[in-house]
């Protein structure tokens, strides 16, 4: 049943967008799809305001961090690096458990003065990415273009890259504004590309190190090839597990993004320790040919050859012979069908009809590739417009619009951490490439829906003051608020009562 | 700007309920210097839903409120269940045995049929109006207990709960302090969920086994439950938050469950009794500064004079309001009553209200807490003046 215009206006801006702030739904009231499509547009989604350092200045951060720990290391027994910058046990900025261990021979002014280097550093790259979190939900929480802002985050999610590495931890900011936003509504194998040789995930999976055994650097060293990035991009970016590839076609894959690296002070021979880290750090980076974002292509590493991916054969080559492989997965069916399939869970419904998934599918195809085009098919189609609300919302999803709908913004980030680590969805830190799942089993467990109603509960306390409860449950679910819920809502014993019980109705816990 | 510091729950369930008191030292010792025990105290308990005064205070001797109340109505004094009589025609309900207790030693009194200063339905709006002390709706944006601790000179203010309610909001620094945990099962919020998920097959079964393992882990310090329902408990915590130099004055509390549209016996039997328990726990905390203690109880409205078809009571106007405590005056019944003859009742339904709730406020904060006269009347109750004149001789 196709729905009225009052519940378009409301599912344009609950279902497609992040949640309704007060007023939004009748400001789009006259035209929801003509809104969302306008969201569609070339320059791709909005970042995050704010004053953030880019891929470069960040991996010079993280050399120099890098550095200081091979120096502590050295100045007594070692002790393995772990990282772990926003763990779901801890908040970010806050206690460093992993450098706990990592106290100094006693009485040794030079290792102390290292290590407390050391932290300091590791403190800053952690609260910047706090920062960039907040920054991001703040977005998220105050947009006006919130179709843009779901479907970049959905993209983000697609290509996973994670925190619970503390590498690419400190360049999830940098990915999100770098290499996705920009590309949301263009061509997807550009977004491919350019996620693909971002830092953040060159490290999250393990690419910098890999080395094509037959390189110049291979046959010197005892170092390996790392499959890592070409299995995730075959399996989680592109075809998928049952795309028709084959063990030796990861092989194939990985030997030919050998080479896509970041700059690091190990390929310059070890690095001793001393002075003149950062100079050698520079000199590391224009070892290799730099492309965009602290990419970095080294011909040292990279397997020579021709290669055969699929069945389709590549030259001999740098960069884009591994850029090749890449593009020519991206533009494979199997790519548009898997993802359109992606798209529809995520945006209509965990088991998507058919005919939904088909037209975005066909959009993809016949336009190669162009996301803008997905977007208005998924705009125009009947399916994703009807009434009843079924996709539970994620953690994220619930916090963010529990603000819009308050007309309120996160302030700081570890109140918004821990609401998001005890709902299980702590920020920047999916637990694997797959990303966060994105089906009701997943989110609407027992204790899951416990926890949401005691951050309800807190934040309804909080908010009760100077909120009409009535007004804010038709504020933000206009038409699709049901008559049950607005009389639990308008009969409740106070006003803490009725946000509570608004927040967790199920309306507003879905989409 | 208030200001609430909010105590550190865990160091507070952490141990025995006697660290309570430490802990809000330490933060009250940061906004100054205590002056010492002797300070007269101040308990303000809302009850919000809309309390069935008659239920509370029951006119038993009124000749219609038999037929009025039918199954709904309490017993009279002597019988099985029956009412425990005060004089005059009047009984508190047979479960609040504690204020009885304390009403027979001359510290408990009541106004029969008080009220807000207007007519609403809606629970939110007239809860503002009982707190903001102001005239009409959405008057003022601040508690006049807030207005009232700068106008009695300085008294420390502590609201019990995760934020302040609006009844301690304002220009004066409070302090807050909140009890227990997590939700629980027998919360009434996740009754009402279940109730809204009926039809909700997803949510419902989730909520119902997540809240069932909650109920099941949730031990505090050395493996003692702490029990969300156990209210006299909470009366001595707050006792304790009280007592000591550095404690608080006035403190504001709350008190949910009282909107009692359907089956309202048990429901209410099971609400006075733990609103007795917590006064109960209060008196024996205090100890010796029960003497110096005034505890008020009111509610933003009352309930309809006859039962409604679900064996409950729809929202009223006139509700009763008690006041307990040592620094209490002995006294009879504070206001007229009006009776519950059917001209007399407002609108044909009502308890009519022969008395404004804050002239009842008045009383207590010039005389137990000396505020001052004329502050009363231009800002703690701003334009009660002549409206609502404080009540004389309650201290």
């Amino acid at each position: 049943m196709p729905p009225s215009a009052a519940e378009a206006a409301a599912i344009a801006v609950t279902r497609f967008g992040l949640g309704a702030r007060p007023g939004e739904i009748e400001r789009v009231g006259a035209d929801p799809r003509g809104w969302l499509e306008a969201q569609a547009t070339p320059a791709g989604a909005p970042n995050p305001p704010g004053q953030f350092v880019a891929s470069p200045e960040r991996l010079h951060q993280l050399l120099a961090y890098r550095a200081e720990a091979a120096e502590t290391r050295q100045a007594r027994v070692a002790t393995p690096e772990t990282g772990v910058a926003m763990a779901p046990a801890s908040a970010p900025g806050s206690a460093m458990a992993q450098d706990v261990a990592m106290t100094p021979a006693m009485g040794d002014p030079a290792a102390e003065a290292a290590l407390a280097a050391r932290r300091d550093s590791r403190r800053e790259m952690t609260q910047d990415t706090a920062r960039e979190f907040l920054a991001r939900a703040q977005l998220g929480a105050t947009t006006d273009t919130g179709f843009a802002e779901r479907w970049a985050l959905f993209w983000a999610n697609v290509f996973t890259t994670s925190a619970t590495r503390f590498q690419s931890a400190v360049f999830m900011g940098p990915f999100e504004r770098e290499a996705i936003r920009p590309h949301v509504f263009g061509k997807f194998e550009d977004l491919a590309a350019a996620a693909e040789q971002h830092p953040a995930m060159l490290l999250y999976l393990d690419q910098a190190q890999s080395v094509g055994p037959n390189s110049q650097a291979g046959q010197r060293r005892n170092v390996g090839l790392n499959e890592n990035l070409a299995r995730e991009i075959m399996e989680l970016h592109t075809v998928g597990a049952d795309g028709g590839y084959s063990q030796a076609d990861v092989t194939e894959f990985a030997r030919a993004l050998t080479g896509w690296s970041v700059p690091t002070p190990r390929d310059q021979g070890g690095n001793a320790g001393g002075r003149g880290r950062r100079v050698q750090a520079v000199r590391a980076a224009v070892a290799g040919e730099p492309g965009v974002n602290a990419f970095v292509f080294r011909p040292v590493v990279h397997e020579p050859g021709a290669r055969t991916v699929l069945g389709r054969t590549y030259p001999e080559g740098g960069r884009e012979q591994g850029e090749a492989v890449l593009r020519d997965l991206a533009r494979r069916p199997e790519t548009a069908r898997r993802l359109a399939r992606k798209l529809a869970i995520h945006f209509v419904a965990d088991d998507p009809p058919p005919a939904l998934v088909d037209k975005l599918e066909t959009a993809w195809t016949r336009s190669g590739g162009d996301l803008a085009g997905v977007a208005r098919a998924l705009i125009a189609a009947p399916e994703a417009w009807s009434p009843q609300p079924v996709k539970v919302k994620t953690p994220y999803d619930f916090v963010i619009s529990t603000h819009r709908a308050l007309a309120s913004s996160p302030t700081r980030v570890q109140p918004l951490q821990q609401a998001l680590v005890s709902m299980g969805q702590p920020a920047f830190s999916a637990p694997s490439p797959e990303g966060w799942p994105d089906i009701a089993a997943d989110w609407a467990g027992p204790d899951a829906l416990v926890k949401r109603l005691d951050w309800a509960k807190t934040v309804a306390d909080l908010a009760a003051p100077s909120a009409d409860p009535n007004a804010v449950a038709a504020g933000a679910l206009g038409a699709r608020l049901g008559e049950r819920t607005r009389q639990f809502v308008a009969r409740a014993e106070s006003r803490p009562e009725a946000l509570t019980l608004f927040l967790m109705s199920p309306e507003f816990q879905r989409r | 700007m208030t200001r609430s510091f909010a105590i550190n729950r865990r160091l507070l369930l952490g141990g025995a309920l006697g660290g309570v008191s430490l802990a809000f030292a330490g933060h009250a010792s940061a906004q100054g210097a205590g002056e010492g025990v002797g300070r007269r105290k101040l308990v303000v308990i809302v009850a919000r839903g809309a309390m069935d005064g008659l239920s509370a205070v029951v006119p038993h001797g009124d000749a219609n409120y038999v037929p009025l109340r039918g199954s709904l109505a309490v017993a009279a004094p002597g019988q099985a269940g029956g009412a425990l009589d005060l004089g005059g025609g009047f009984g508190l309900h047979p479960a609040l045995t504690g204020l009885y207790a304390l009403h027979q030693a001359g510290q408990m009194r009541f106004a029969p049929a008080v009220a807000i200063p207007v007519r609403v339905r809606s629970h939110f709006d007239a809860q503002d109006v009982l707190e903001n002390g102001g005239e009409g709706l959405r008057q003022q944006d601040d508690g006049w207990l807030n207005r009232a601790l700068i106008a009695a000179g300085g008294p420390k203010g502590l609201s019990i709960g995760a934020q302040t309610p609006l009844i301690l909001r304002g220009a004066a620094d409070t302090s807050s302090w909140s009890p227990g945990g997590q939700v629980t099962g027998q919360d009434r919020i996740a009754a009402l969920l279940q109730d809204m998920y009926v039809d909700d097959p997803l949510l419902g079964t989730s909520l119902a086994r997540g809240l069932e393992t909650d109920a099941m882990a949730m031990t505090v310090g050395g493996g003692t439950p702490l029990r969300r329902n156990d209210v006299n408990g909470l009366g001595q915590a707050v006792a304790r938050l009280i007592t000591g130099e550095a404690g608080a004055d006035v403190v504001a509390l709350s008190v949910d469950g009282w909107d009692t549209h359907a089956r309202q016996n048990a429901q209410l039997q099971a609400r006075l009794t733990g609103l007795d328990q917590v006064i109960d726990g209060l008196r024996e905390g205090l100890g010796g500064q029960w003497a110096d203690t005034i505890v008020v109880v009111a509610t933003e409205f009352g309930r309809t004079a006859r039962a409604n078809g679900t064996q409950g009571t729809d929202h009223g106007t006139a509700s009763s309001l008690l006041l307990a405590g040592g620094a209490l005056r002995p006294g009879g019944p504070i206001g007229d009553w009006p009776t519950l003859a059917d001209n007399r009742l407002f609108e044909g339904r009502d308890l009519a209200p022969t008395l404004d709730v804050r002239s009842v406020f008045k009383g207590v904060l010039r005389d137990h807490l000396g505020a001052d006269r004329a502050a009363l009347d231009a800002r703690v109750f701003p334009g009660s003046a002549a409206e609502a004149p404080a009540v004389d001789g309650l201290v």
